[in-house]
């Protein structure tokens, strides 16, 4: 039990370090016009948002994490072991990702199907920031007041159809009795119906689909405050449409690209839905396996470590790219 | 003048795609919830029947996930919003050096996959919750768990939906009140909060909306209860039949219903936003041309 016990002090020590650098600091520079918090907003008021506020990034975010990365270093047991002699700290579970447990090949099916998420994921964002790009543009930039409006709601209206059905609708379209398939066939382009699930185009759309509007936002977000007359300056001095969208209009709307992108990106190499709905049988995505790991093979651990790895993974390649393109993080989540 | 309409045309090709996309597989759904066929199918179009309706409003699972799903999204609106709009206040005053920290943890619950939020939350409140036999009878439950998990992140839309709205508070009216001799309680009652409406307003609607269509997290966190997105994703595993299609027409429709009643009271207020600025340049003339009367005098 003692490492799980840890994980509670981690926080502790943090927020101790903070509040004694803030005494040091106070300290050294008196600043006599300063409130300290409780005399600006009531003590009453003061301890309900601090509890409030401890609660959710304690009991509901920092806490819960920690405890699942101390889970993932644990063996899978019987729920009358667990805190027991044999609950020791193991990498068992990390381990396993690479090779096979039983029989002690190299695990080439999980590994394959963690590299082909993410790759889809880049797939899937690449394509989403392609496509929105020029809509996000001219609803910032060319549409009038009234017609971005109704753009905006015509984006919104389909998003308020949960994952499920979105999923759902776009299987009716791509199964092999679907309007398209029939559509094919009837025009004459293919004989056969396409087995689109199994070829995974199922799965590419499925997860374009759901993040669409995740990627228009923030794009149009940025581009909005880009002021008209740069680009009519660029247009004056005889750059053609491409140069002004390369150099004038990409580079100022980066941070908000660089935020659908993580999003899109995040959202897709996470997704649990599109995968299990549109995907073909034989294609094994990440979290699904993760999915299995809980629902199937009842082993919380395998199935943490393994969440663990998808989380770091993700994380890595998000910087990593952050820091190609030179955004930052925090101009990023803004 | 002639390429910008070529230009023109080319523009509207592409939104007519874009909203072709997003648009063409609920309009397919939805002609499927009329079909006569077991299988949804749109074509061909053997017969018109609301029978699909019946079975959706006779199908229990789905009434039951239903309820439970509005239940969890008011839990995650009543979390959710308070904590955000503490969160939003607290970051406005938190020691700066702590205030990037703050903001890490705070935001990281929007990137973080769903999957793995319902995981975390499930490990850890089940060794929580079962410490005693009594805590884990009455709280560990998949409404309660689920209304956690989702808060984790839906309280961070809050927060970034109030402090957007925060950013803009002129402190100078906080000090005339506390001036006037206001206490910090009337304060924040009477001035703050009422700035603070809209934003709480809207913090309250996308709360319960993104609680209500979550899966990733609420199908891990939910245990053996059910909501209504984690019962249709056990009916569309099994199979498609053209009650889905219709409990789609039926979201559909609402929304559409939203966004219209949305639109025509945008349009009213404009309206009268208008009328009100053509009164008041009629009242500014006639202010001038008394002014220029008196001044003949």
């Amino acid at each position: 039990m003692s490492s799980r016990l840890l994980v509670f002090l981690i926080p502790v020590i943090v927020i101790a370090i903070f509040w004694v650098m803030a005494k040091m600091e106070r300290g050294v520079a008196h600043d006599p016009t300063h409130k300290g918090f409780f005399e600006r907003n009531g003590t009453v008021l003061g301890v309900t948002f601090i509890v409030l506020v401890a609660f959710w990034t304690l009991f509901l975010v920092t806490l819960p994490y920690l405890y699942m990365v101390v889970e993932s270093f644990h063996p899978k047991l019987p729920p009358m072991q667990r805190g027991g002699p044999d609950d020791v700290l193991t990498l068992e579970q990390y381990k396993s990702f690479f090779v096979t447990p039983t029989d002690g090949t190299w695990n080439t099916n999980h590994m394959s199907a963690f590299v082909f998420s993410l790759i889809a994921s880049v797939l899937v964002t690449a394509f989403n920031f392609a496509f929105s790009y020029p809509l996000a543009y001219y609803m910032a930039q060319a549409g009038t007041a009234q017609k971005v409006r109704l753009i905006m709601l015509g984006l919104i209206v389909p998003y308020w159809v949960n994952e499920i059905l979105r999923a759902f609708s776009l299987r009716l379209l791509l199964a092999s009795k679907g309007l398209i398939n029939q559509a094919l066939m009837g025009i004459g382009i293919t004989s056969e119906p396409i087995d689109f699930l199994s070829i995974d185009v199922g799965l590419y759309v499925g997860l374009s689909y759901a993040y669409l509007l995740v990627m228009v936002f923030p794009l149009y977000n940025a581009i909005e405050s880009l002021d008209k007359n740069q680009i009519e300056a660029a247009r004056d001095l005889g750059a053609p449409w491409w140069k002004i969208h390369r150099d004038v209009v990409i580079p100022y709307a980066k941070p908000g690209i660089a935020s659908g992108c993580t999003m899109v990106f995040m959202l897709a190499a996470g997704s649990l839905a599109a995968p299990q709905f549109l995907g073909g049988p034989s294609t094994l995505w990440f979290t699904s396996i993760v999915y299995d790991f809980f629902f199937q093979a009842f082993n919380w651990p395998r199935g943490a470590a393994y969440a663990f790895i998808l989380l770091a993974a993700c994380i890595a390649f998000v910087m990593m790219m952050l820091r190609l393109f030179r955004v930052s993080l925090g101009e990023t989540i803004k | 003048m002639n390429s910008q309409s070529v230009m023109k045309g080319m523009i509207g090709f592409y939104i007519a795609i874009f909203f072709l996309y997003l648009f063409g597989p609920l309009a397919v759904m939805s002609v499927t919830a009329f079909n006569t066929p077991n299988y949804p199918t749109a074509y061909p179009f053997e017969g018109f029947t609301l029978d699909w309706f019946v079975k959706l409003w006779n199908h229990r699972a789905m009434m039951e996930g239903l309820w439970n799903s509005i239940i969890i999204g008011l839990g995650v609106v009543a979390v959710s919003v308070p904590v955000g709009l503490a969160a939003a206040i607290i970051m406005s005053q938190i020691y700066h050096r702590a205030r990037g920290l703050f903001y890490l943890v705070t935001v990281s619950p929007v990137l973080t996959p769903g999957v793995i939020i319902g995981i975390s939350t499930v490990i850890f409140w089940k060794d929580m919750m079962g410490m005693t036999d009594f805590t884990k009878a009455t709280f560990y439950k998949g409404i309660i768990l689920a209304i956690l998990g989702q808060s984790s992140f839906v309280a961070a839309y809050s927060l970034l939906i109030i402090m957007a709205r925060l950013q803009r508070f002129d402190r100078a009216q906080e000090e005339a009140a506390l001036d006037l001799g206001a206490s910090h309680p009337q304060v924040f009652w009477h001035i703050l909060l009422p700035f603070l409406k809209p934003a709480l307003i809207s913090a309250a609607v996308i709360a319960f909306l993104s609680s209500f269509e979550n899966y990733n997290t609420t199908t891990f966190a939910i245990l053996a209860d059910k909501t209504l997105v984690t019962v249709l994703a056990g009916e569309v595993r099994q199979g498609t039949t053209p009650t889905l299609s219709a409990l789609a027409v039926i979201i559909i429709g609402l929304s559409l219903a939203g966004a219209i009643i949305y639109e025509v009271m945008k349009r009213r207020e404009e309206a009268n936003a208008e009328r009100a600025k053509e009164r008041a340049k009629l009242a500014e003339r006639s202010d001038l041309g008394e002014a220029g009367a008196a001044g003949l005098k």
